[in-house]
């Protein structure tokens, strides 16, 4: 075997894949901040007390789940425009993951909810708070700090999905990688700077999500 | 509103179904403004429940409580009864304060926090009103200095303690208390019932179920026998403990005194 | 509608075969990271601290690493190492790479959570490692592993819709090529969608009704 280790062509290129991480990063971050409110709206209603509201959230988080990640984001840019809606790939695959992360969250959230102890809801019910407040000022802050881990979990997965972005041409981490694979043919190199740039803001997020739970201590 | 003409409280024949099982079986109770009545009972006798409906937290089937002369819970019109909508049932439970057995101090919030959601988001009292509401009934219960602290920083009897001025900041026509000190180590007891003696000194109106048969003698100036959803037997406390009429209270004082 | 069904009757066999592709994939790289996956469990959790840093080393670089980077990187290395992959062997390659370590957490998981007991009541009999390890400690294990292993499957048959990207003709990429040909974008991308619903939904069903069964015994 012929090949020996040189990575300069790839450090050549190390500003591109820094920004492509920053692009992941945001896709990311976009993605999740609108999928909490999906999930937070889905693990209400899937909690609560409407029928038809338990059988909807229900029927979103089996239905995204159970798809692949990279066919929402097909359709969502390849096939909303001939139902007339027309999305840049960035809007169309932080739609797309929001979607798919919201799924994810409705899950981590009603988790949280069902963990938040009865008698503490009823205590805010004893001093007048309607349900909206109760639900509001005790059951979300309870439930959140109590999902907290799961979340940040859920977050680093989206990040790594965002590598999926790579498939509509989204210059992101892993389309710069697979654009330096085949410009300079330096493969290994490649990918072990890209898979250890992964890694390395995986590791990072975890470490501030622990930071962020040691600051709020558990209830 | 509140005359001489009414009970501050007034239960009349309630009745409360757990699916098949009943529960409540026609209960009749009222309470004057002062009044301190403690209510006595082996477990399952419908005591907790009792309470659990004047708070409106559960639902009955039939009967009717009016508070100030206020008929809570449910609206009856065409011969139906009604439950009431949520704002409706929110508006007349923060008129009466409720203590738990358990405390259910709202874990993310610190005491005075605690004491202070209420006066927020019920009163709508300004910020700063409300703190001083709050450190004012801290300080009534003994617990100036945890103002702060959260409710897993503080003892069991502390978190009682707040859980005593959440209730009595929001200024409750009646006040609550299920078992309140049942869930605590025996040596945090007594501070707890030091604190509700303290209020029922100060003209609270308290409605109390409770184990302790001393403090119920000590605090009351009324004790009910309640037995398999029924109240056996109502007057003052010399006469509940000195000398029952009722068999089954004669036999409950015997079995629990030991 | 009437439109739609012509060009799926026309579009038939191309996408039973890449239907075929994508449960293979999924199957087979279940199949195999099953096998690597019961060996990494039982190294994280028994090994020596030396021996059980490697497998560490591996599980933590493939569960931080996208699994489109894996399937890259398993396309594009194995040919500068002299060795030959098809598009199909190199996505099935990464795929089974990606579900051993999953794998190998799930089991190392369930073999911690064994009672020590177990272990010191089958050397009081005098088992030896290897068959307190296959009578005692991973029959256990694999029982409560099951119901997420079988998740693992959904995950397998969702990570096989990225073989599409190298080239692999499973599911989506005979979706996409149908389309190339009659622009129907969103009622094939939608009709594909369905097909990884129905496998999918089946695989969580399987996973509860398993889940349901364990919790009995």
């Amino acid at each position: 075997m012929e090949y020996s280790l040189h990575f300069g062509a790839v450090w050549a290129s190390f500003d591109k894949l820094l920004s492509g991480l920053a692009i992941g990063l945001g896709l990311a971050v976009v993605a999740v901040a609108i999928g909490t409110v999906l999930g937070l709206l889905a693990a209400f209603a899937s909690v609560g007390p409407y029928r038809l509201l338990r059988w909807a959230a229900a029927f979103y988080v089996s239905l995204i789940r159970n798809l692949p990640l990279l066919v929402l984001v097909l359709l969502a840019y390849f096939a909303l425009p001939q139902a007339g809606i027309t999305l840049d790939k960035y809007q169309s695959f932080a739609g797309a993951l929001a979607l798919y992360s919201g799924a994810y969250l409705t899950e981590v959230f009603r988790a949280g909810l069902i963990s938040v102890p009865k008698g503490v809801i009823e205590a805010a019910r004893a001093i007048g708070l309607t349900r909206l407040q109760t639900n509001v000022s005790v059951v979300a802050p309870i439930m959140l700090r109590n999902a907290l881990p799961s979340l940040g979990n859920t977050f680093i997965g989206m990040f790594k999905d965002s590598s999926i972005a790579a498939a509509i041409a989204v210059p992101e981490l892993t389309f710069e990688a697979r654009k330096i694979n085949v410009d300079t043919f330096r493969v290994i190199e490649t990918w072990t700077v890209a898979s250890g740039l992964y890694i390395a803001a995986c590791v990072v997020i975890a470490a501030l999500l622990r930071g962020l739970e040691r600051r709020f201590p558990k209830f | 509103m509140s005359d001489k003409q009414h009970p501050l409280l007034a239960i009349r024949g309630l009745k409360k179904q757990f699916g098949a099982t009943e529960v409540l079986k026609g209960v009749d109770l009222d309470l004057n403004k002062g009044d301190v009545v403690s209510i006595i009972g082996s477990s399952g006798s419908g005591k907790t429940t009792l309470l659990r409906c004047v708070n409106l937290l559960e639902e009955y089937q039939g009967g009717e409580i009016a508070l100030d002369g206020e008929t809570i819970g449910y609206r009856s019109g065409d011969g139906r009864r009604r439950r009431l909508s949520d704002r409706e049932l929110s508006r007349q439970r923060a008129m009466t304060g409720m203590v738990f057995q358990s405390f259910n101090l709202f874990p993310h919030l610190t005491a005075a926090g605690n004491v202070m959601l209420g006066l927020r988001k019920v009163l709508k009292l300004p910020k700063a009103e409300a703190r001083a509401i709050a450190e004012n009934w801290l300080a009534r219960v003994g617990l100036a200095a945890r103002a702060d602290h959260y409710p897993s920083q503080l003892s069991g009897g502390q978190q009682q303690r707040v859980a005593i001025a959440r209730a009595l900041a929001m200024n409750p026509k009646l006040v609550l208390l299920d078992e309140v000190t049942s869930a605590l180590d025996p040596e945090l007891v007594q501070e707890v019932l030091n604190t509700v003696k303290g209020i029922a000194d100060d003209g609270a109106t308290l409605l109390i179920v409770t184990h302790e048969m001393r403090f119920a003698r000590d605090v009351s100036s009324r004790v009910v026998f309640m037995e398999q959803g029924r109240i056996a037997e109502d007057g003052p406390p010399a006469q509940i403990f000195g000398a029952p009429k009722n068999a089954r209270l004669a036999e409950f004082l015997r079995t629990t005194r030991h | 509608m009437q439109a739609f069904l012509d060009q799926l009757w026309i579009a038939r066999w191309p996408l039973w075969e890449g239907l075929l592709l994508t449960i293979g994939s999924a199957a087979g790289s279940i199949l195999f990271g099953t096998l690597l996956g019961v060996i990494v469990g039982v190294q994280l959790a028994y090994a020596p601290w030396w021996l059980r840093l490697p497998f560490r080393i591996y599980v933590d670089i493939m569960r931080g690493t996208p699994v489109l980077v894996l399937i890259l990187a398993a396309y594009y290395i194995p040919a500068v190492a002299g060795l030959s992959l098809g598009p199909t062997q190199a996505g099935i390659l990464a795929l089974t790479l990606f579900a051993g370590a999953h794998i190998g957490e799930l089991i190392r998981g369930s073999l911690q959570a064994i009672q020590p007991g177990q272990a010191e009541a089958g050397r009081s009999i005098g088992l030896t490692f290897p068959q307190l390890l296959a009578y005692v400690l991973l029959p256990q294990a694999v029982r409560s592993a099951l119901p997420p292993w079988i998740n693992t499957g959904v995950e397998l048959i969702k990570g096989s819709s990225l073989l599409s990207i190298i080239g692999v003709g499973e599911l989506l990429l005979k979706t996409q090529e149908v389309i190339g040909r009659n622009f129907m974008t969103i009622q094939f991308y939608v009709f594909a969608g369905i097909l990884y619903l129905a496998i999918n939904i089946a695989l969580d069903q399987l996973g509860k009704a398993v889940e349901r069964r364990v919790g009995q015994h």
